[in-house]
């Protein structure tokens, strides 16, 4: 690890004032995604701002019913907490399917949404990297793409965005929270994280020196129909290969409202909402899942290596989607899938 | 702000956390992880280093009772907080349970995962969310052992998950 200052933030301008003050400041919560970068010294910032002592932590009802979870709640507070447990079951499935317990109880949520790729080649400072290096190229485009995108890759780029939470924070339409020089603003969830296009080295679309303050999610009506299904390479403490957050709303035989969203197949989670609307009055069965697998992966091109995610995700998108409909969501303690 | 540095790597930062019920008061950089602040300053070497990323779990140690991976956190971060260790669980006359319940089911081959293994164990049984072996076996999960005691290190815990539930007063001595 290279040497940086240090020093703690006591309220959210400060926060903002030392990110702004040095434009190689970078924030810390949990650690567990900054902190192993900078031992690879893929990041090397000058100087860490601990926002540690801030006061987010707090998960708190919202008037409407909806609940607003602080950016420094932890992945495992988030998960195991009765009202996420209660309301949005797929959030707390899908935190649960990621990490460890020792990493849950250390990441915060705003480092969840934060985290960088694991594209080795960003993780490997001898090779050219556009995300980490921009104009330096790109290694794993002709390299190892086993684990790369299938959907929204760019020339540029063709890294996947690795978090579980963000794919269930996605299909929940969450709105997140944040704080900068210019005051405090909301972005939709599906609106934060971004495609690579000319410009990789920017994950999303928080701006410099804004904070990530809390996430909130509105009453729905997916509590029932939801499911939140991992494939990986071994069944627990694994990124996922690929992943599906699905949610319906059912009335008689039929979907009144559906949302999937897709983790490990692009550089944001995945979600393609105007396809989902066509969906809407059709027969909750599985020929109309495999339809909305098909209208989902059109676009969908693999990079060699990663041919089979394109299959994989397929099935995966009508399994989600079936077990969502029949109200048994997929364990993330027996990994079978049913 | 309490603490800037002016001229990094010149200057370290002052630090005071409870290590296994002992106060600390202490210099560290602000680079130094609790892992290697605990094995090479405090020579608390019971705390292993696996694989320095959070990938195996050989560091778990509790931070205000939560399992933390030692390796990523930076010491300077933890001021004011209780950190427990494997040294702060039992001595070799006065094992903890879960200790003992290693020894009894051969729970180890090399040794080396098993601090972190008993640590993460005992933060299990205090989070109250494993019933099952099922349970159990997905909880530990951030705890790899390359010998592969997997099956022993199971029955090892869920003996004491067993006598937890049907006798309170082992749950506080288990705690
Ligand atoms: C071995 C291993 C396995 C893992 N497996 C999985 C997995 O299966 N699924 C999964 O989803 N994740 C997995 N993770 C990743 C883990 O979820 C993230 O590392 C974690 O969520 C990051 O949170 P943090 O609080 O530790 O962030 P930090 O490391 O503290 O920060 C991450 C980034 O976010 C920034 N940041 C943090 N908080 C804020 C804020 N409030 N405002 C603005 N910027 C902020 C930091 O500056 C930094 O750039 C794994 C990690 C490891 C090490
Ligand atoms: S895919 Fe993206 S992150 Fe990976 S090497 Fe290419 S530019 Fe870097
Ligand atoms: S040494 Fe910390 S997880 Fe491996
Ligand atoms: S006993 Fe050797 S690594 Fe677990």
């Amino acid at each position: 690890m290279k040497p940086f200052s240090y020093s703690r933030a006591e309220t959210v301008a400060d926060a903002v004032a030392a990110l702004v003050a040095n434009p190689h400041a970078q924030v810390l919560a949990g650690g567990t995604n900054l902190v192993d970068l900078m031992k690879y010294e893929v990041i090397h910032p000058e100087a860490i701002i601990d926002i540690n002592p801030l006061p987010m932590k707090t998960i708190e009802e919202l008037p409407d019913g909806g609940l607003r979870i602080g950016a420094l709640a932890s992945n495992s507070a988030v998960a195991y907490d009765a009202r996420v447990q209660a309301q949005f079951p797929l959030l707390a499935s899908a935190i649960l399917a990621g990490a460890s317990p020792q990493l849950r109880n250390a990441a915060s949520t705003g480092g969840n949404l934060l985290q960088k790729t694991r594209c080795c080649y960003f993780y490997d400072p001898s090779t050219p990297c556009n995300k980490r290096a921009p104009g330096s190229g790109c290694a794993a485009i002709g390299g190892l793409t086993r684990m790369h995108a299938i959907l929204g890759a760019s020339e540029k780029c063709i890294a996947v965005h690795p978090s579980d939470m963000c794919v269930a924070l996605v299909a929940l339409d969450a709105t997140v929270e944040v704080e900068g020089p210019d005051g405090a603003r909301d972005i939709a969830v599906c609106d934060f994280h971004r495609l690579p296009g000319d410009a990789p080295e920017r994950d999303n679309t928080l701006a410099r020196g804004e904070l990530i303050t809390g996430v909130r999610l509105e009453r729905n009506h997916f509590a029932q129909h939801h499911s939140y299904l991992k494939v990986r390479d071994r069944l627990s403490y694994a990124f996922g290969v690929v992943s599906v957050a699905a949610t319906i709303e059912i009335a008689g035989t039929q979907i009144a409202d559906m949302r999937v969203a897709l983790g490990g197949v692009a550089h944001k989670p995945w979600r393609d909402q105007l396809a989902e609307a066509d969906f809407a009055g059709a027969p909750a069965e599985e020929a109309t899942f495999q339809r909305v697998a098909d209208r989902l992966l059109v676009k969908a091109k693999g990079q060699g290596d990663n041919d089979f995610k394109i299959p994989l995700v397929r099935k995966a998108i009508v399994r989600a989607l079936r077990q969502a409909a029949s109200g048994t969501p997929q364990s993330q303690t027996n990994k079978k899938i049913q | 702000m309490e603490i800037a540095l002016e001229r990094p790597g010149s200057l370290t930062c002052p630090l005071a956390l409870t290590i296994n019920g002992n106060p600390y008061t202490l210099d560290v950089y602000p680079w130094t992880t609790l892992l290697d602040l605990l094995r090479s300053n405090l020579e608390l070497t019971g705390t292993k280093k696996g694989c320095d990323h959070g990938q195996c779990g050989a560091c778990t140690v509790m931070i205000d009772g939560q399992r933390m991976n030692a390796c990523l956190k930076l010491a300077i971060t933890l001021d004011g907080t209780a950190v427990t260790t494997v040294e702060g669980l039992g001595t070799p006359d006065d094992l903890h349970p879960m200790q003992k319940a290693f020894v009894e089911h051969d729970a180890f081959q090399c040794g080396y995962c098993t601090p972190g293994q008993i640590c993460s164990a005992v933060a299990l049984l205090q989070e109250g969310h494993a019933r099952s072996r099922e349970d159990i076996r997905e909880l530990m999960s951030g705890n790899l052992c390359r010998c592969g005691a997997y099956s022993n290190i199971t029955d090892a815990i869920e003996e004491v998950l067993a006598k937890q539930a049907t006798d309170p007063s082992h749950r506080e001595a288990a705690e």
